[in-house]
């Protein structure tokens, strides 16, 4: 490593939880993405008839045996007025990740060495509508005193603190939509750092309700083109693509110090291998051109990987919402690979489940430790006609057997906010 | 006086249902005598958000000094049942 704070110290995933379009749990997620399902449909969660985007991939209801969200199988019926559906998500995700590592501090010194970072890109956005709702109708004394605690993005972080006694760092990032890579890098530095041993980190969104719909309507960042046929709606690279598809659903890791792992013998799933940032300060939705800020957080990644070089890399999860961006960030990888992109795969997941903004990167890096694990690339569903060419195999439609050493992970966000995340093979 | 106990009986049984409601407690525990922090689990925030039911469910104004009073089961009836008769 260069730099000293860290004193090589090695950061590793033992836990992973995931809440998605399609499935609440990580390995049902994974089977389905790899067996090429969808989890987009029509808008349910208010009627969607108002507005030009209809269709997002929502988390479904079910017995948890089946993949569905049971909410009282997560949160106690009592405390679920008390948090808006992002928390719900986010802590279902989280305690799927601490039970998931088997990770449980037994005296004072554990407890205050494991910290969580759980952010969100938007946060509490229904409870902030129906809230504003009770004051305009002059029932302001009437507003729940869980108001503010419901909507506000750290507390998935405060409530799994709580639930578990961990009394490390407490944190939350809000990045838009590179908030669950920017909780994962920032966390495994925190373990690097000394501050924690064990970090629960990861994002969570759920932002389908009638004003973040209207909302990325209204900034014509949606899809609307399929709201007749939404498992055709999000078409990463293809020249039909038309805008994003809306996802809900959460990512969380447990991050631990290599050592404290080992020592506890905890299952290993990869390694932090690398984590890199950057700004665009060029304009508030919309990346500069070749996405430059794109390759300037991919080269950080690198620079701060101890080593690996463009050749090391077999895979890269795309940002590639199914937006025009999607050909920018090409460019920024195929000049970032060079010669190397001739081997490179690249899929965007993005396809299968929406774009989960805030979660996304947390929910994709997840999905590169899975490729890693099971040698098994995820596809991009209705690639037909790429919009250009390309060296690098998209994996288009159907998933690829294929041994993943390193994988690369793009998150970018409104207000030009990049960053990628490089997991790898644990080697010790 | 007949119809009087009756709307007397119906308080109390308004204000049960709600305290299970909203503190996710088992019906036979929600007793007169019963202390919504002590017994029925609710923190500072729930009393302030099972005020504001009873509020809303019985048309009365519950002013703060008088809500910090009602601790029990009994408090938030008896409470209502002297805004009612008033």
């Amino acid at each position: 490593m260069s730099g000293t704070a860290t004193n090589g110290r090695r950061v590793v995933v033992t836990g992973i939880g995931v809440v998605s379009p399609l499935a609440v749990g990580a390995e049902l997620t994974w089977k389905r993405l790899i067996e090429g399902q969808s989890g987009i449909g029509r808008i349910t969660h208010f009627d969607p008839s108002e507005l030009p985007a209809q269709v997002a991939g929502q988390v479904p209801d079910g017995p948890t045996a089946e993949g569905g969200l049971t909410l009282s199988d997560w949160v106690p019926v009592k405390d679920q007025k008390k948090m808006d559906r992002f928390i719900h998500l986010g802590l279902a995700a989280a305690i799927q990740a601490v039970e998931d590592s088997g990770w449980k501090p037994e005296d004072e010194d554990d407890r205050c060495a494991t910290g969580v970072m759980i952010g969100s890109g938007i946060g509490g956005l229904q409870t902030i509508y129906d809230g504003s709702l009770t004051v305009s109708s002059g029932k302001a004394r009437r507003l729940s005193p869980f108001f503010i605690p419901s909507a506000l993005i750290n507390l998935i972080s405060g409530h799994l603190s709580i639930r578990y006694g961990f009394k490390g760092p407490n944190h939350a990032v809000v990045t838009a939509c590179a908030t669950g890579v920017h909780a994962i890098g920032d966390a495994s530095r925190l373990i690097q750092y000394g501050d924690a041993d064990v970090m629960i980190a990861g994002g969570a969104e759920a932002a389908i309700c009638s004003l973040g719909i209207a909302g990325f309507c209204s900034a014509r960042a949606l899809s609307t083109a399929s709201n007749d046929d939404p498992t055709k709606a999000s078409r990463p690279w293809d020249k039909d693509r038309d805008g994003f598809i809306m996802g809900e659903g959460a990512g969380v890791v447990v991050l631990e110090e290599l050592e404290h792992a080992k020592r506890r013998g905890a299952k290993i799933y990869g390694e932090i291998g690398g984590y890199g940032m950057s700004g665009d300060a060029h304009h508030i939705t919309a990346p500069a051109e070749g996405h430059e800020g794109a390759f300037r957080a991919m080269k950080a990644a690198l620079r701060n990987s101890g080593g690996l070089t463009t050749a090391d890399i077999d895979y890269v999860n795309a940002h590639g919402t199914s937006t025009m961006a999607d050909d920018l960030e090409l460019d920024a990888v195929e000049r970032f690979f060079g010669e190397d992109a001739k081997r490179l795969v690249m899929s965007s997941t993005k396809s299968a489940i929406g774009h989960l903004l805030g979660a996304a990167g947390a929910v994709e890096a997840i999905f590169c430790l899975q490729a890693i694990r099971d040698g098994v690339v995820p596809p991009t569903l209705n690639l037909d006609n790429p919009a250009r060419e390309s060296v690098i195999d998209r994996v288009a439609h159907v998933a690829q057997q294929r041994r993943i050493d390193v994988a690369l992970s793009n998150s970018f966000g409104f207000g030009g906010t990049n960053a990628s995340i490089i997991l790898k093979r644990f080697k010790d | 006086m007949g119809i009087r106990n009756e709307q007397m009986s119906d308080i109390a049984d308004k204000v049960k249902k709600i305290v299970v409601e909203h503190l996710g407690v088992d019906e036979s525990k929600v007793t007169p005598d019963a202390s919504f922090i002590d017994d029925l689990g609710a923190d500072s925030l729930d009393t302030v958000e099972l005020v504001m039911a009873f509020e809303e469910a019985f048309s009365v104004e519950i002013p703060e000094d008088a809500a910090e009073k009602i601790a029990t089961v009994k408090d938030a009836i008896d409470y209502i049942e002297k805004q009612k008769a008033a």
